[in-house]
């Protein structure tokens, strides 16, 4: 399995329409990759999917480059493995 | 003009392989019919608009607005215009559709019952609407005059040409893309049409379903296209320049409120349109040289055709070449008048006829001449363009060569 860096990577670029050679850590959802707000709202549904998790909307709307939206899923995907083996 | 059509996406290849008497009906692809009562039509197979548009927007756009925008770039790099020098504000966009994006509704329907409310597409609303085709290419090419969607079932595209001409006509626009687009070819438009009755069952031998006119038909074949053109007022095409493929003539609209879906009998209201589209363009009946009907090959629709045309031509009816090319594409819904008036054009350009094929054994209750099977040569000066739509409505273009400027 890849890694959620690489996961997230290619989520970006398809959804997106961008070639994967544009989509980097530091890539601006908005200013680097020209998502509108169609295309912010379809790339959290996906990444929602990819990740079994729900990112609020408070949450999603912070996210504005590649880098913050790895990091978010990385300690989502964490928590909710800690809540699975906790309980 | 531009074409998406199941016999080819360019107008020279739709129209060779109109006049050799090809079908582009096919067992449908798409998606599983193996429980349906019918499992074939004109379907857009390998479609790939990769030239046209890129893979973002092929996700943001539905089929039935890609088509349009496909046809419409064609059209418009035919017609050598460059919207940069154009004033932008008297450029329109009025582009018919039956059902528009019946595709992402179906997609995004099955989402919502198994996925839930949240995992319903940001893009369904934008796909789905009936307005996305005109407000694409008005998007794509910069056209800031009026953009809108027509409606009127079967007889969108024709009506949209209607309004196309209006524009014009009003002063305030120069050039109006103008025509119909469709992509109901999907599990709800099969089923829907198919519970009607109104689709032909021929599963056995799709090539031969679509039989307007013929005693054996059983209904139309449900396709999927689009028919684009681009209408300009006549001084400003001839200032610059334009190749000026042929002239609006005139126009007839008018509804039946009868019934919903069933045609008058007695053809009234379609009589109508034909009679005020003659009336419009100034013309005696004779003078029409080539009728594209409207033809769907359902039993009801062809007869009450024939009727109308019966009662508006008299006995000219017997001698004007007829045919439904519906024979050969099957039924593009609300965007056969747009396909209808290029086919209409190609055939005034190229004096030839498209035959209506699968006419083997003429309905005694159709007794016109409707160029059975073969195509034929004829000079033809101006043609005719019927369409019919569900709800009652009748449009009837004609069209004819350019009078030397002399109109």
């Amino acid at each position: 399995m890849s890694s959620i860096e690489e996961r997230v990577m290619k989520i970006v670029s398809d959804s997106l329409g961008v070639g994967p050679e544009q989509v980097t850590r530091e890539s601006h959802f908005v200013n680097d990759l020209g998502a509108d707000s169609l295309d912010q709202a379809e790339l959290v549904m996906a990444l929602e999917d990819e990740f079994d998790i729900s990112i609020p909307e408070e949450v999603a709307s912070q996210i504005q480059t590649v880098g913050q939206a790895i990091d978010h899923i990385q300690e989502a995907v964490a928590e909710a493995d800690g809540e699975q083996s906790g309980g | 003009m531009g074409v998406v059509t199941p016999l080819g996406c360019k107008v020279d290849e739709l129209w060779a392989r109109l006049c050799r008497g090809e079908s582009g009906v096919r067992p449908i692809e798409g998606f599983d019919v193996s429980i349906f009562k019918v499992r074939f039509g004109g379907e857009i197979q390998n479609w790939n608009p990769v030239e046209y548009l890129d893979s973002k927007e092929q996700k943001r756009i539905d089929r039935f607005a890609q088509y349009a925008l496909v046809a419409a770039t064609d059209a418009i790099r035919e017609s050598g215009l460059d919207f940069a020098k154009e004033d932008r504000r008297r450029c329109a966009s009025v582009i018919g559709s039956g059902v528009g994006g019946l595709g992402e509704i179906e997609a995004q329907f099955r989402r919502l019952l198994e996925k839930g409310p949240e995992r319903v597409s940001a893009f369904t609303i934008p796909k789905m609407m009936l307005n996305a085709a005109a407000g694409c290419v008005s998007i794509q090419f910069g056209l800031k005059g009026p953009a809108y969607g027509v409606v009127t079932a079967c007889a969108s595209a024709s009506n949209a040409v209607v309004e196309a001409i209006k524009e014009i006509e009003s002063g305030d626009m120069d050039v109006v893309i103008t025509g119909g687009s469709e992509a109901a070819v999907t599990p709800l438009g099969i089923a829907g049409f198919a519970a009607m009755k109104a689709l032909s069952e021929r599963n056995d031998d799709p090539q031969r379903a679509s039989r307007p006119f013929d005693r054996d038909r059983d209904g139309f074949v449900l396709s999927e296209g689009a028919g684009i053109v681009v209408l300009e007022e006549y001084e400003h095409a001839r200032k610059r320049g334009a190749p000026i493929l042929a002239e609006m003539l005139g126009y007839g609209v008018s509804s039946d409120a009868g019934h919903i879906t069933q045609p008058d009998e007695n053809g009234v209201g379609a009589a109508s349109a034909m009679t005020d589209a003659l009336k419009s363009a100034g013309l005696a009946k004779d003078q029409i040289d080539y009728i594209n009907a409207h033809g769907t090959s359902t039993p009801l629709g062809d007869v009450a055709e024939t009727v109308a045309m019966k009662a508006v031509f008299g006995e000219y009816a017997h001698s004007v070449p007829i045919s439904s090319t519906k024979s050969q594409l099957g039924h593009l819904l609300g965007a056969s008048g747009g396909v209808e008036l290029v086919i209409s054009i190609l055939a005034i350009r190229n004096g030839v006829i498209p035959p209506t094929i699968n006419l083997e054994n003429p309905d005694p209750a159709c007794d016109l001449d409707y160029t059975a099977n073969v195509a034929r040569e004829r000079r033809v000066r101006i043609a005719m363009s019927n369409s019919f739509g569900f709800g009652g409505h009748n449009v009837s273009l004609i069209v004819g060569e350019l009078q030397n400027g002399s109109r």
